[in-house]
């Protein structure tokens, strides 16, 4: 009952949050002192990339993982990866176009060769390299055991994407939200919206994760019901002759 | 396990020294590519060029890709997979195995390149010398990424297109060590910060491999 209170809730408790955001963000949260309105782009970019690289590459390399765990072995598993990783793509594509945006009035160009942007990049190569990995083999077990292989090696790239900035002098900036021992850098009104970015975003993920799990669960039973149907008719026409 | 590696390693070496594909498709291609880099760069930039560590990995990179093709293709041939699964081999052994004949055959690979762009891309002898090490322990890596990235992709149809788009973005970091390792080598910069990192990269899919090669072998 709850858990599908829960499912209900989901979807609009995500357009709430996303709405609240985008109003907070563009209309009741002041400019900052010295990007002006540039500064709002604050309230999206890192909430999108904290989904596309964490939230998302992290519930692909987790579902891979427990796939390849022999005593939490399902395709449930494998669904969830594979759905989750081509949410991965879009989110990746998101957070490199917000990004860009901020980048071409503040550094002057679209794209830097900045480790953090290439990183993020390589990411979604290698997110798009895991869907072709899928489409190459046809048969279920050895696509899902193959795929969540490749899962674990990219996810090596996360941690590069995130400490990139510590790493290597990046024009990209450090930590957004937390300063040097965990202090704070944004507060009041602004805190506020950029939290409620956060979850907005991470239930958006939650949710057309869901959706997508469903199509998949649905287009594998076509598919299934589709060729039953063609064995049948093959068998009457052998019974025919 | 080690003595696994030590007998596929040897296989996969002694299919390589009578086959020859080694020494006349992959040298020659990658002595082909290196002089079409110095052609792309032009005369009059070819000789002087600091774009040098990195035109001698790319084009190490391009071998990589058809020498892990060819690793991936020995063991295509008609009865060699029920053969080793009769035989009972451990995973890890074979991967470690793969991944050493892979590497000593990228090894003599780079070393023929190296000299290639000393003469093509006119290199300092000095700073390649210096760069040695730091190139084999890339060159290890490759091959050790290269082998697991070459299991995920063999038999199908699509291996040949399906490898390049799989391996190219995770050899990356690795292009971007070594790059950075040749060229502070050529410079008399600080080689210790890209050494740890390709030496974490060797140690990572070595790990990775042993981990996970039985699963892909399945």
């Amino acid at each position: 009952m709850a858990k599908h209170l829960l499912e209900r809730l989901l979807g609009p408790v995500t357009l709430a949050l996303l709405a609240l955001t985008f109003w907070f963000g563009l209309w009741v949260t002041p400019p900052d002192k010295v990007q002006g309105n540039l500064a709002r782009l604050v309230y999206v970019h890192p909430s999108v990339a904290w989904v596309a690289l964490y939230v998302s590459f992290g519930t692909a390399t987790i579902a891979s993982v427990l796939y390849l765990w022999t005593r939490t072995r399902s395709m449930v598993m494998d669904r969830v990866a594979h759905c989750a990783m081509e949410l991965s793509v879009l989110f990746i594509v998101l957070t490199l176009i917000t990004g860009s945006i901020w980048g071409r009035p503040t550094w002057g160009v679209w794209w830097a060769w900045d480790a953090r942007l290439t990183s993020t990049a390589i990411l979604g190569v290698l997110a798009l390299g895991y869907l072709a990995l899928r489409r190459a083999n046809d048969d279920p077990a050895l696509r899902a055991r193959r795929s969540a292989v490749f899962a674990i090696l990219a996810a090596i790239n996360v941690p590069i994407i995130h400490f990139s900035v510590d790493w290597w002098k990046t024009l990209h900036q450090g930590a957004t939200v937390f300063g040097e021992g965990r202090h704070l850098k944004i507060h009041g009104l602004m805190a506020g919206t950029l939290l409620i970015s956060f979850v907005g975003f991470t239930l958006l993920f939650f949710w057309l994760l869901r959706a997508r799990y469903r199509l998949e669960v649905q287009r594998e039973a076509l598919t299934t019901a589709t060729l039953d149907d063609a064995l049948a008719t093959r068998r009457r026409e052998g019974a025919m002759q | 396990m080690i003595r696994t590696a030590w007998l596929v390693a040897a296989k996969d070496l002694r299919i390589e020294m009578r086959s020859r594909v080694l020494l006349w498709q992959v040298v020659p291609f990658g002595v082909i590519a290196l002089l079409l880099c110095g052609l792309a760069l032009g005369p009059a930039h070819a000789g002087r060029s600091s774009a040098g560590p990195g035109l001698y990995y790319l084009v190490t990179l391009l071998v990589t890709l058809l020498m892990v093709n060819r690793s991936q293709a020995v063991e295509r041939s008609p009865g060699t997979k029920s053969s080793v699964a009769t035989l009972g081999l451990d995973p890890a052994g074979v991967f470690l195995g793969k991944s050493l004949a892979l590497a000593i055959e990228l090894w003599v690979t780079g070393l023929v390149l190296l000299a290639g762009a000393v003469l093509v891309l006119h290199t300092a002898l000095h700073g390649a010398i210096v760069a040695l090490p730091s190139i084999v322990v890339t060159l290890g890596a490759l091959a050790a990424a290269g082998t697991l990235y070459g299991a995920l992709t063999a038999g199908g149809e699509t291996t040949a297109t399906l490898l390049p788009v799989l391996c190219l973005p995770a050899f990356a970091p690795l292009l971007i060590a070594g790059e950075r390792s040749f060229y502070d080598a050529l410079h008399g910069g600080s080689l210790l910060g890209w050494w740890v990192i390709v030496v974490v990269a060797l140690v990572s899919y070595l790990a990775m491999g042993i981990l996970l090669y039985g699963v892909l072998e399945d």
